[in-house]
């Protein structure tokens, strides 16, 4: 017996129905990303369905990070289904600020990517679902590299990325080598940049959660950033963050943007090819993990509802309920979240990049080490990250756009989380 | 008596042109705002398609289906409305008070008022959360929000009102003490006719400043009381250009506003102006 997408999803929401007849509807907060704006549109079917309403609170990250950890940490019981990153997801499972997660055997857990289980757990207890995921990868134009007659491999030296930045950078044509994340934010330029330092072999932090911004590691990886995007990069690269050069992107004015891979199914230039993100060398890599992730506050008054519909929005059968929509089809699936996925082949054959994100996502190495003593790739599981990073930020976008030397700036760096990691009382 | 002439004439071509020049300044945003709206996603991000472009209502449709464009704008119309005529009506017999029958403090009342402004939202965000979620159980509700736009204008409110009072002579009211009006009749019969303008100026100052107030509307609303404030931050995306439903959400937001402007072009300039302009 073929069991088609359309049986999974009826048998998904009937089992939903089944067991959420209390609730009447849910409040979901999320960010509006196309995956969640489709998701609007998909779950039409789970209200008809459940007879649940569901009511969307779109906001924008920043704002829905603040939203939400002041709801979750009053109790104030706002939402019954948030967006959550996975910077947050292991803090706030183990602060009690959301549920963890059981699902039934249909879920089938186990196709789940491990990388993105493993980094929305804590302790071994899944606390979000994933909704999509990513890593981040080289884009580039194949055309471009082509024509200048440099190639661009997986895991190519940072001596080679740069030397093919300066083949193709063309800016008497409107074409520049390199487009990189400048913008400060640490989920801005410091997602970018600290892929770079990794691979350098530095660390945010010691073993004693003590920063090591002043270290070598850290000067050869921000000296070779700034003179990379400085010298090969759009003018104001210091303004510029994911959106700014998927726009830069497709106007055809970049030979090539190392970011995130969910960036590759907006790409609508043509002769792009994909490579993984280049490497110093280091085991912790080049290549971050992130996902936009589920998860049930606690103190929702519908949490049995809550933790359905995340089963149903997660789901396999919601991936093909996205597929089989007439206005959206197998291009348009959240991706970076389950093995079956990738093994469509209807995914491959509109997917040109399916193969490298997933190869991405798989070799993404989050986890805590020798080298690097904290949880997290492109960011530190730590609530005060989100502060060191931002201050961080700051300084590396002033040595960016030549206002700070980048010995000046990464001094200042160091000064200003050394003293958010004293108040918190790490040391 | 040529030369005289000849600059007059200069001046008569140069000024109104560099108005214009300035004008068209100030509303290139709005212009291309619009354009953008009747645009694509696809369409909106590409400069070649700046000025020729297929025209879309897709994105009003959207705006109206799936975002429940109504529903926020409604929210708009009453916290805004409501919070001005409380405004107003703590304001003006505030400042009729400050203006007419002031003490030794009452220009430090004023400045004191006027440094409630001074004083950083976000200082206030998380016990302004915790006390209207779980003290006093009025979060996400237009109570809270009239509540809130009011506090927040008011000390404009009574800085303009008094400002506007303050040059009514005082006589006239003391004319009207006299003849044995109450302190209701001199407010009604007397100070509002004769600061009218005024107090027309200051409710669309205030209108407009609860209008596109966004920090509060978007951080103590979920779904009930939500404004257009938080339909245009919500349609913000990290990861995605959608310029075109973006541009549509804010046209619908701003429109009211910039007709109502329109219309009340000579009222909001004296506003603007504290009375300084007569």
């Amino acid at each position: 017996m073929k069991f088609s997408g359309t049986t999974a999803l009826g048998l998904t929401l009937g089992i939903a129905s089944a067991s959420v007849a209390g609730a009447e509807s849910l409040t979901i907060a999320i960010v509006n990303n196309g995956h969640m704006i489709n998701m609007q549109s998909v779950a039409e079917a789970y209200t008809a369905d459940t007879g649940i309403e569901l009511k969307w609170v779109s906001l924008e990250e920043g704002v829905l990070r603040e939203q939400v950890t002041s709801d979750t940490a009053t109790g104030g019981g706002q939402y019954d289904v948030i967006n959550i990153g996975m910077q947050e997801a292991p803090i706030w499972g183990a602060a009690g600020w959301i549920e963890p997660l059981n699902f039934g055997a249909e879920y089938d857990i186990d196709d789940m990517l491990p990388a993105m289980r493993n980094g929305l757990s804590y302790e071994g207890t899944l606390y979000a679902a994933p909704f999509y995921g990513e890593s981040s990868m080289v884009m580039y134009r194949k055309d471009l590299t082509d024509a200048a007659g440099v190639t661009i491999v997986d895991n190519d030296s940072w001596d080679n990325v740069r030397a093919a930045a300066a083949a193709i950078h063309d800016p008497a044509n409107g074409v520049y080598g390199v487009c990189l994340r400048g913008k400060p934010g640490w989920g801005d330029n410091m997602a970018f940049v600290t892929t770079v330092v990794n691979s350098f072999g530095g660390a945010w932090f010691d073993a004693d959660m003590r920063p090591t911004l002043d270290s070598d590691e850290w000067k050869a990886a921000i000296n070779f950033y700034v003179d990379l995007l400085g010298t090969y990069g759009p003018p104001g690269s210091e303004g510029n963050s994911f959106n700014e050069i998927l726009a830069l992107y497709n106007e055809g004015k970049c030979g090539m943007w190392i970011d995130a891979t969910i960036a590759a199914s907006f790409l609508t230039v043509d002769g792009v090819a994909y490579a993984q993100s280049p490497n110093a060398g280091n085991p912790v890599g080049a290549n971050w993990l992130w996902a936009w992730a589920m998860a049930v506050p606690t103190g929702s008054p519908n949490s049995e509802a809550a933790h359905d519909f995340i089963e149903w929005a997660t789901s396999k059968a919601y991936i093909q309920a996205v597929a089989d929509h007439p206005d959206f089809g197998w291009g348009s699936v959240p991706t970076g979240t389950r093995a079956s996925t990738y093994a469509h082949p209807e995914f491959q054959a509109v997917a040109g990049f399916a193969a490298a994100e997933m190869a991405a996502i798989e070799s993404a190495a989050p986890e805590a080490t020798d080298l690097k003593p904290y949880v997290g790739v492109q960011f530190a599981a730590i609530p005060e990250f989100p502060e060191v990073g931002t201050a961080v930020a700051q300084e590396i976008a002033a040595a960016l756009s030549g206002a700070k030397s980048v010995d000046e700036a990464l001094a200042a760096a160091q000064s200003a989380a050394d003293a958010i990691m004293v108040e918190a009382g790490y040391y | 008596m040529a030369i005289v002439t000849q600059s007059s004439k200069l001046g008569n071509v140069l000024w109104p042109t560099l108005a214009w020049v300035v004008a068209l300044i100030f509303f290139f945003p709005i212009f291309w705002l619009v354009f953008t709206s009747f645009k694509t996603d696809a369409d909106a991000v590409k400069p070649e398609f700046l000025f020729f472009f297929t025209p879309t209502l897709e994105n009003y449709t959207n705006m109206t289906e799936n975002y429940d464009y109504w529903r926020f704008a409604i929210n708009s119309v009453i916290t805004s409305t409501f919070a001005t005529l409380f405004a107003l009506a703590v304001g003006v017999p505030a400042a009729y008070a400050m203006a007419f029958d002031p003490s030794r403090r009452t220009k430090d009342i004023l400045m004191w008022m006027l440094s409630t402004k001074m004083l950083p939202a976000a200082a206030v965000l998380y016990p302004m959360t915790f006390l209207t979620k779980n003290f006093l159980g009025i979060f996400d509700t237009h109570f809270l929000i009239i509540l809130v736009l009011c506090l927040i204008n008011l000390p404009i409110v009574i800085w303009m009102l008094f400002t506007y009072f303050k040059e009514i002579p005082k006589e006239i009211i003391e004319a009207g003490k006299m003849d044995g009006v109450s302190l209701w009749g001199e407010i009604k019969d007397i100070l509002i006719p004769l600061a009218w303008g005024g107090i027309v100026s200051t409710a669309l100052l205030t209108f407009i400043f609860c209008w596109n107030e966004a920090y509060w509307t978007v951080r103590l609303t979920t779904i009930d009381a939500a404004t257009l404030s938080k339909l245009i931050e919500g349609n913000r995306a990290p990861e995605g250009l959608f310029f075109g439903r973006l541009a549509a959400v804010s046209t619908a937001a701003i429109a009211p506003i910039i007709i109502l402007g329109w219309f009340c072009q000579k009222q909001l300039v004296q506003g603007l102006t504290f009375g300084a302009v007569k």
